[in-house]
């Protein structure tokens, strides 16, 4: 499957990665829409962490043996069998967060709207995510794994 | 070809079925259930309840689950005997199913208390989906408006929280001091305390029913020291008790919970155990002991799966893990929360205004424990460092910060956990 690999070393702290990723996951998939006219206000399901110099935007690593999938008490987590990228239903989810003890990245949050998780989808449906294709230093680039 | 009886059918059965047919696509698999339902998923009974799903939802898995892997389900019979010695099980109905690899997932049932009364009209106990649908017809039928709950665990609060859901008057009836006094420390149980009363739950600690009474129904319980709750209903939640009857008269190893080696092998050959029935490895306590969690169930059963069907995978261990989320505070608790011996370090943290506690236990510089109550966010980062064991000496000082996260771990773990395996470093 294709991942999303972290270059920490391009990394600038500039956090368009956030910004895009809420877009994409918007009603409107706007940029001034999403953040003018939308309650709640998108949310990103990227992080950008930062100390000092360093900086990386870590989401969802869609790991082979997924924690979230075997802890998921409903099976709203599942492996999409096409890409094999690690999603969530969210008609399913309710909310129990098992997924976020368990994640050890850190990267599964609480929904603001439904009582769901929100998580990285890896934009499914779109020609590239949306962190990669607006990573202006190419910090985020898509590969095969 | 290999011929596979999995005896229960939820998470452990599910891992072990997932795994079995990744490394033997043909061999026959039966599983058997003493439940006439199809695949579902138990701890979705007190969402059930509380009309926050359909029964539509209850399963976990695709509903064509058992045929896509090429299961054979026999449904609502028991099996009532192992025979080791012909490697045959038997059903409730006489019939005789001969296995070659046999796992026992038997998991756990409730304990109901000897008390008078306990057979009365209105008295439920709560784990299965049975459960779900008598309790919430007696409900209807009877309108109840107040009930109790004996129990402030996991299954009590879920329990309490969808009937209040449901419109119901609730009193909890605990015999600690505190609720969810297994998990959580004080500061822990005093929040979660809170939001409960606000929405109008009583609790009753240090207490516990001694008696049931009413004519045809429930219409109120005796506590110790001649307490008494009118109440149309009551959930008997004190805890559950692991189903190990079976594997006991078949000569397999039991403590508490059956016993099983590192790859889910009971003492007896070719009989496998896992998920809420069996001891495993606490990597914590560095003790066998029942951790009866669904994460773990899953994983025993996968390992177990490998195993049985000719791999070697071994089960690495684990420790005591929660998430609940009661009236509206999200909650994780991991390892060891609240140590009464001496030799641990606490680090703090509570925003009285967010009522928003964060806590971590350390050992000789390693985390043992912590409780998130109210923000949760980025908790698994605290359990993965504490399976792995992770000397955090170096940035002990940071761990509470709301934005503490992996940027903070030492440079050669942080690059192998952020820019992928194999990474240079």
């Amino acid at each position: 499957m294709k991942k999303i690999r972290i270059r920490e070393q391009y990394c600038m702290g500039c956090r368009l990665c956030e910004i895009y990723c809420a877009v994409q996951h918007s009603k409107s998939k706007d940029l001034v829409k999403a953040y003018r006219g939308e309650y709640p206000k998108p949310v990103p399901r990227i992080l950008v962490e930062e100390k000092d110099y360093l900086s990386f935007a870590i989401q969802c690593r869609h790991c082979d043996d997924a924690p979230c999938i075997r802890a998921c008490i409903t099976g709203a987590m599942r492996r999409d069998p096409k890409t094999g990228a690690v999603l969530c239903d969210e008609d399913k989810c309710v909310g129990c967060w098992m997924c976020i003890m368990m994640c050890p990245f850190g990267v599964i949050g609480r929904g603001r709207e439904k009582k769901v998780i929100s998580k990285c989808d890896m934009c499914i449906g779109a020609e590239e995510p949306a962190c990669v294709k607006h990573c202006p230093n190419e910090a985020l680039v898509l590969e095969d794994e | 070809m290999t011929k596979y009886i999995i005896v229960g059918s939820s998470a452990a059965a599910i891992g072990a079925v997932e795994s079995i047919r990744q490394a033997d696509k043909d061999g026959k698999i039966v599983v058997v259930s003493n439940e006439p339902h199809p695949l579902y998923s138990r701890p979705l009974i007190t969402y059930l309840l509380a009309g926050q799903i359909d029964e539509s939802k209850m399963s976990y898995r695709d509903p064509e689950f058992y045929r896509k892997y090429n299961v054979e389900e026999v449904l609502g019979k028991e099996v009532v005997a192992i025979h080791p010695e012909d490697k045959k099980v038997v059903l409730n109905d006489g019939a005789a199913l001969p296995y070659q690899k046999l796992l026992l997932a038997t998991g756990g049932r409730p304990i109901v208390p000897q008390v008078e009364g306990k057979d009365l009209a209105g008295v439920f106990t709560f784990t299965t989906l049975d459960d779900a649908r008598k309790v919430g017809e007696f409900i209807k039928k009877n309108e109840v408006r107040s009930a109790v709950v004996v129990g402030g665990g996991l299954i009590g609060l879920k329990t309490a929280e969808a009937l209040i859901a449901r419109g119901i008057k609730v009193t909890i009836v605990e015999l600690a001091d505190r609720i969810l006094s297994a998990t959580f420390d004080r500061k822990a149980s005093e929040i979660v305390e809170m939001a409960l009363r606000e929405k109008g739950c009583e609790l009753i600690t240090n207490n516990t029913v001694w008696k049931v009474t009413g004519r045809g129904g429930v219409k109120k319980v005796e506590l110790q020291g001649g307490v008494e709750v009118d109440c149309q209903l009551v959930i008997f939640a004190i805890g559950v008790t692991p189903n190990t009857e079976l594997a006991k008269c078949a000569g397999i190893e039991v403590r508490k919970g059956i016993l099983v080696d590192e790859r889910m092998q009971t003492n007896l050959p070719d009989i496998y155990a896992a998920g809420d029935v069996v001891e495993a490895y606490d990597m914590i306590t560095s003790t066998t002991r029942q951790i009866a969690i669904w994460p773990n169930a899953h994983v025993q059963g996968s390992i177990a799966g490998f195993n049985m069907a000719g791999k070697t995978e071994k089960y690495d261990g684990s420790f005591a893990m929660n998430t609940v989320e009661i009236c509206g505070v999200p909650t994780i608790s991991v390892g060891l929360t609240d140590p009464q011996e001496k030799g641990y370090e606490v680090l703090e943290h509570y925003d009285e205004a967010q009522r928003a506690y964060k806590k971590i236990v350390l050992k000789d510089d390693v985390i043992v424990g912590a409780i998130f109550v109210n923000k949760i966010d980025r908790a698994g980062v605290f359990r993965g460092l504490i399976k792995n064991k992770t000397n955090v000496r170096l940035f002990k000082d940071v761990l509470l910060r709301d934005d503490f996260g992996l940027v903070w771990l030492p440079e050669m773990f942080r690059k192998h956990m952020v820019m992928g395996e194999g990474t240079e470093v």
